[in-house]
């Protein structure tokens, strides 16, 4: 593939970056990236993949925008409301660069149809907001060798890492399973400010255009803690857990299977 | 003695387990966090019988969700 006069001027401020160029422009073109979820992470992390010229981008979504995701999914816009998640964001997508192609899945991904869904994808971003569709992602990453970034947001705290499966610290390592039922609170009962889903999905679109070019260190092995609140940010080193019960030396997962949805009914909701 | 908490110095009782931190700690929702020490990911299951020693590194580890409802 060669630039062409168009794409020399629409990426000149990568192109002229000693470690993208314009062999590295080429491989972003080349590239394909999944974003599960085109909510608060999904979002920018949409909007800066299509600007980056990321070649093929495929967004998962069975949701209709509404208008209290506006204030933080910003890839929605207020004339989307009742539209199709995938669609607006598709929209906004082709608008910032008709170069490349939009892939849309209107659909919740599950334990049957998720395998095929990212098989066809060089990473994938967790732009979700539940538990169990982040241990599937895991897992059908961890099956299908695809690497992902892991986010999550809440109040005023965000957390990402990112996976190359069996061979990095996966969320199974942190997290054997999903929480019981009233322990964790979501975004929509416990709120989130809106410019944190900006920074963590801009995060993650920084993590899938390194891994993509090849470039710095990935954070693997690695949570990067935000407090937005103090502007604390943190690494902190995760190792990979020897009791993974996913990637561990004696794994009790061997197949993909959907987890239960637990929520917090904030009756008996403890936080 | 003292220990390191998420990033930070932090003075306990000697002979502390886990369980008793995470209390002191006032982490609300324990159910909701991982705990690492020193480097490793500690079994739930082993949080009440372990006693933390002096310059020990502890992480909590909190379950976040945010983004989008796929599913």
């Amino acid at each position: 593939m060669s630039l062409t006069e168009q794409q020399i001027e629409r990426y000149s401020r990568h192109i002229i970056l000693e470690q993208v160029g314009g062999t590295g422009q080429e491989k972003l073109l080349s590239s394909k990236v999944l974003i599960i979820g085109a909510g608060g992470l999904g979002a920018p992390a949409g909007l800066y993949l299509a600007a980056a010229g990321v070649g093929t981008i495929g967004i998962v979504d069975s949701d209709k925008v509404d208008l209290s995701n506006l204030q933080r999914q910003i890839i929605h816009h207020t004339n989307d409301v009742g539209v199709e998640k995938v669609k607006s964001a598709e929209n906004k997508m082709r608008a910032i660069n008709p170069d490349i192609t939009i892939r849309t899945y209107q659909t919740r991904v599950n334990a049957e149809n998720i395998s095929d869904i990212i098989r066809q994808y060089d990473f994938v971003i967790d732009g979700t907001d539940n538990f169990p569709a982040k241990f599937l992602i895991n897992d059908a990453c961890y099956f299908n060798k695809v690497p992902f970034s892991h986010a999550g947001i809440l109040r005023f705290h965000g957390q990402l890492i990112t996976v190359l499966p069996g061979e990095t610290t996966c969320y199974r390592c942190i997290f054997n399973s999903p929480p019981p039922a009233n322990a964790v609170p979501s975004c929509s009962q416990a709120g989130v400010l809106g410019v944190l889903a900006g920074v963590i999905g801009s995060l993650q679109a920084t993590e899938a255009i390194k891994y993509l070019l090849g470039i710095g260190d990935l954070l693997t092995n690695t949570l990067l803690t935000y407090d937005a609140l103090t502007m604390d940010v943190r690494k902190v080193r995760l190792n990979r857990n020897a009791n993974c019960p996913l990637c561990g030396e004696n794994p009790q997962i061997t197949e993909l299977k959907d987890e239960k949805q637990v929520v917090c009914d904030l009756k008996n909701c403890k936080c | 003695m003292n220990l390191v908490v998420n990033g930070k110095e932090t003075n306990i009782t000697d002979g502390l387990t886990v369980s008793q931190l995470l209390v002191q700690e006032n982490v609300k929702m324990p159910d909701m966090v991982s705990v690492e020490l020193n480097g490793q990911i500690l079994k739930r299951t082993k949080f009440e019988e372990t006693t933390l020693k002096d310059d020990d590194k502890v992480e909590f580890i909190y379950f976040m969700g945010g983004g989008s409802v796929v599913n």
